[in-house]
């Protein structure tokens, strides 16, 4: 590749979005049907240009591959791009599920579609930029100014309390990463450079670790989130129209989960090793305090935002038990959860712009009327719950035997949160779907459109194929982690040996 | 005298505008006021000039045997403090015909007033420090007051002219004490007095310098006069303040703490440390009540001059050149946010409300989106200029291992986010109000720049960056 594609992948929906910005005026029915075209042109043509990543990718390299560098600001940053195992597929799935988004709001966005489909498309590229940059400033650049778009989407699209979400989400997350941010000035200061590659090598201080493991912690885990600072994302996610609440659980909550595999595992291990406990704990919390959150929900969106915090669980939990399965698993996990509950968010998004209601008792018995909707959504609830055969079990399953290995507790204790997912799942399909049908304002509720199906069947497809058949995920994961995991041990190994010496 | 003579090309760009200022000053007294567009053209085309004799001049050095420099910092500086006044001439103009104040003193005033901050930020004596603070500070007094017949206009001239008073009094004593403790009045030779340790009389003359040039950049607890000031002038007159005055105060500070204290740094660290500290917290959390958009602007100053001084309390050159590069964005957004607020006109009147601005994103799309990107800056998001604004003298802070003051700027910078979002929420998510007049070009130019130099920072920040170090370099 003597082109750059990692930049051309990220910065094809921003030149879309200068595209409608500049060039197209008026509020006509033809001018917004030209909107939707170019936005879908464009997050499939950035699709589409992203797979040539997939398909030259060296599985064998551990290291990043398709870097590009260039000057920028000065002496203090550097304009750097890459990616590897472990980020490249987060590049495919956000690429991957634009399109999606972009049609799943093609008729219900009636008011103000221009800034909307602005706002989206700026956004893939900085979702994108984030799972490409190779320099720490670059990454928070890029980590950060995602809040803009998604800021205006919440307040300007979203359900009746909008403006306290859109609020909330924005406070919360700033909080977090600009604790991340002195992190990173202090790393400057340490290593000399803002290079990732080169501050991989990098050695800190022990005594710094600790500290900078926390910042990081700050952020990523009001991203992912984590309990107790979760709290944002069930208001975002009930708030924000259906292709925002897509972004948000997709992809906007991985760069949480990436964060601790780029930054927080590999830079400072020993800190990871000491402080893992807490992540256990918190992940245990989670996993089993929001299931049963869920389980009491009215709201389909509230329960379903409950859920990801409880699948979030697993990752964490998977990714400090500091094994390959465990570490295979978190990623695995995410990009599953990524289908998935971008899956569930659209289900729902179907039948909220039928009835405009989130209520589960406003439901009932729409398998009488929706049977094909009735299907979708029953394989995104069962891999939600994570049953064998769906990408759902694959991660969790992963999770749970690194945790095993790492701690007995924490995987028996871990495990009862799949209980407890099928609880709350299948009770919400059961109250949703299954019954008679007797409510009299869903008597003329209609099945899926050919536009919803063309949204759905893909993903059904992507949901099952990776559920029996998870290779290609895994063999590009796989280098990557296995040298993560193998500087990681001995990090921790050089370290115990240097103590000993001191002795 | 012929020694002398080299002096005039160091003091080059204060000659134009002295010179420019009297000549405009006649033209005007015997023209009357019918000559105040032509006034207001050549007080630009003055400051133009000056800032061409002031970037391209050459003439480095110092001249009045010592009491004036002009070195890299000084130069960079001046440019960018006469482009202010000269946007500000500009914003203005409209305002001032449909208020009923163009005079042509106005001009001619802010002309003399940038002639002070050229003193200023050259002044590498005591005695031209005071001379140049007053000469800008006598100006800005009637500046403030120049709506006469408005009793809010006059009300903050006078205000700003007792508490102004008040704290040229307070400088006053602590350059007598600094004067009688080390025995000088120029820079170098109090550092060189100060080399062999100090005595405690002279760190009450330095608290008392920096209470007096505190008040200049309306950093707590010095900020009272602000709030009433700023909501109280003319807006133009209000722009004027928040932008081109603050780059030469904070010059000035830079220049005392760094020339002439330099060898007390930790006396005065804690003090520009606190003086931080409480701007920061301050502009945060009185900003987050206000309803009326220049009272807002005058809170979100005062936090921005605490932000401006994390990285002067690190005393490094790295510091200093955040400083630099912070002070000129700020000075760029709020220039950019105060034509926004100037365009803010209803019927033939100003508005001041934040309600005001309700849904100008469906009646003023352009406009909404240039300010709001303004607001997002201001509050440190990037990609925008404000937040690698707040990067440098962060990442200057962190160097010196100044981590709590840090934390605690960050922290105050996402509190006082929630203001700033306020307004872009009251912009896109509320439902239309009245729309407002339609946007002079003049203004539409200031907000355009503005708002595009905030967007294209993270692509063309190398020159500023590069020549903000340059600056910071030479004072080191």
């Amino acid at each position: 590749m003597n082109w750059p594609i990692l930049s051309a992948v990220t910065y094809l929906p921003l030149a879309g979005a200068a595209i409608i910005f500049f060039f197209v005026r008026g509020d006509s029915e033809a001018v917004k049907q030209n909107i939707r075209i170019v936005s879908l042109g464009v997050t499939v043509l950035t699709f589409l240009v992203s797979l040539l990543i997939w398909w030259n990718f060296d599985a064998t390299n551990p290291g990043f591959q398709f870097v590009e560098e260039a000057s920028w600001t000065g002496t203090f940053m550097t304009y750097r791009m890459g990616v590897d195992g472990i980020s490249m597929l987060f590049v495919i799935l956000s690429t991957f599920l634009m399109p999606f988004c972009i049609l799943a709001s093609w008729r219900v966005i009636g008011t103000r579609l221009k800034e909307y489909m602005v706002a989206f498309l700026v956004l893939e590229t900085l979702m994108i930029g984030v799972f490409t940059a190779l320099d720490l400033i670059l990454f928070y650049v890029f980590f950060e100014a995602g809040l803009i778009p998604m800021f205006l989407i919440i307040g300007i699209w979203g359900g009746p309390r909008r403006v306290y979400a859109a609020f909330k989400f924005f406070l919360y997350t700033l909080l977090g990463s600009v604790l991340m941010l002195l992190a990173m000035m202090a790393m400057y200061w340490d290593a000399g450079t803002t290079s990732i590659p080169v501050l991989l090598t990098h050695q800190f201080p022990a005594s710094m670790q600790t500290w900078l493991w926390l910042a990081f912690l700050a952020s990523f885990a009001v991203k992912l989130p984590m309990w107790p600072v979760h709290t944002w994302l069930p208001d975002a996610h009930v708030e924000a129209p259906t292709a925002g609440s897509v972004v948000l659980a997709a992809i906007l909550l991985k760069m949480g989960g990436y964060g601790f595999l780029r930054f927080s595992l590999p830079m400072f291990p020993l800190a990871s090793n000491e402080l893992a406990p807490l992540i256990y704990a918190l992940s245990i919390v989670a996993i089993i305090y929001t299931s049963l959150v869920a389980l009491m929900q009215e709201d389909v969106k509230k329960l379903i935002a409950y859920s990801s915090v409880a699948h979030m669980g697993f990752v964490t939990m998977g990714i400090f038990t500091l094994t390959a399965q465990g570490v295979q698993g978190g990623i695995f996990q995410m990009l599953s959860h990524g289908i998935v509950s971008g899956a569930l968010f659209l289900c729902v998004g179907v039948i909220y712009d039928r009835m405009h209601t989130r209520e589960i008792d406003a439901y009932g018995g729409l398998v009488n009327r929706m049977p094909w909707y009735a299907f979708a959504f029953m394989v995104f609830t069962m891999a939600n719950v994570g049953l064998p055969g769906t990408s759902g079990f694959v991660g969790e399953f992963l999770t749970l035997i690194g945790a095993f290995q790492a701690n007995t507790w924490v995987a028996v204790l871990a495990t009862t949160g799949v209980i407890l997912s099928a609880c709350y799942a299948l009770w919400l399909y059961r109250r949703v779907i299954f019954g008679k049908l007797e409510k009299a304002s869903l008597a003329g509720i209609l099945d899926l459109s050919l536009r919803e199906k063309v949204i759905l069947v893909p993903l059904i497809a992507l949901t099952i194929l990776f559920g029996v058949y998870p290779r290609p995920i895994m063999d590009v994961t796989a280098v990557s982690v296995d040298n993560l995991i193998h500087n990681y041990k001995t990090a921790v190994a050089d370290d115990a040996a240097a103590t000993l010496a001191k002795r | 005298m012929s020694a002398d003579l080299p002096a005039l090309a160091t003091i080059l760009p204060e000659l134009i505008l002295a010179v420019g200022a009297l000549v405009l000053l006649m033209i005007g007294a015997y023209a009357g006021e019918r000559s105040t567009p032509a006034v207001n053209v050549l007080a630009v085309l003055v400051l133009a000039a000056a800032a061409v004799a002031a970037a391209f001049g050459g003439g480095e050095g110092t001249a009045f045997g010592g009491a004036f420099v002009v070195d890299t910092f000084a130069r960079f500086m001046k440019v960018v403090a006469m482009i202010a006044s000269a946007v500000a001439i500009l914003l203005a103009w409209r305002f001032a015909r449909a208020e009923r104040f163009d005079r042509f003193e106005f001009p001619v005033l802010v002309l003399l007033a940038t002639l002070g901050m050229l003193v200023m930020i050259s002044a590498n004596d005591l005695i031209t420090l005071y001379l140049g603070l007053e000469m800008n500070s006598l100006a800005s007094y009637v500046v403030a007051a120049i709506h006469r017949d408005n009793a809010r206009s006059s009300e903050a001239g006078l205000k700003y002219f007792v508490l102004g008073a008040l704290s040229s009094g307070m400088l006053l004593y602590g350059a007598s004490l600094v004067y009688g403790f080390t025995g000088h009045t120029g820079f170098e030779p109090i550092a060189a007095a100060l080399a062999n340790g100090r005595s405690i009389g002279l760190v009450v003359g330095l608290v008392f310098v920096l209470a007096g040039l505190a008040f200049k950049i309306s950093a707590v607890p010095f900020h009272m006069w602000t709030p009433d000031v700023y909501e109280g002038a003319p807006t133009p007159v209000t722009a004027f303040f928040a932008s081109a005055p603050k780059l030469a105060a904070m010059a000035l500070i830079i220049r005392v703490v760094i020339d002439a204290f330099e060898p007390i740094a930790p006396d005065w660290q804690q003090i520009i440390a606190f003086i931080a500290i409480a701007s920061m917290a301050l502009g945060a959390f009185a900003a987050i009540g206000q309803s009326n958009i220049k009272r807002l602007m005058a809170y979100s100053s005062i936090g921005h001059m605490g932000f401006a001084l994390v990285g002067l309390a690190a005393g490094t050159e790295q510091g200093v050149q955040g400083v630099i590069v912070y002070i000129v964005i700020y000075m760029v957004m709020t220039l950019g946010a105060f034509a926004a607020i100037l365009a803010m006109r209803r019927g033939g009147t100003m508005v001041e409300d934040i309600s005001s601005l309700a849904g100008l994103a469906r009646t003023k799309p352009a406009m909404a989106f240039l300010l709001g990107t303004i607001l997002f800056s201001l509050a440190g998001i990037p990609p925008l200029a404000g937040f690698f604004a707040k990067y440098y003298v962060f990442l200057a802070a962190v160097q010196s291992g100044l981590y709590l003051l840090a934390v605690i700027g960050v922290v105050t910078s996402v509190i006082g986010a929630y203001y700033y979002l306020r307004i872009v929420k009251v912009m896109y998510f509320d439902g239309p109000a009245e729309g407002f007049e339609s946007l002079p070009p003049e203004l539409g130019t200031v907000l355009g720049v503005s708002g595009a130099l905030m967007i294209a920072f993270v692509v063309l920040a190398g020159p500023l960056v590069d020549a903000a170090g340059a600056a910071a370099h030479s004072l080191f």
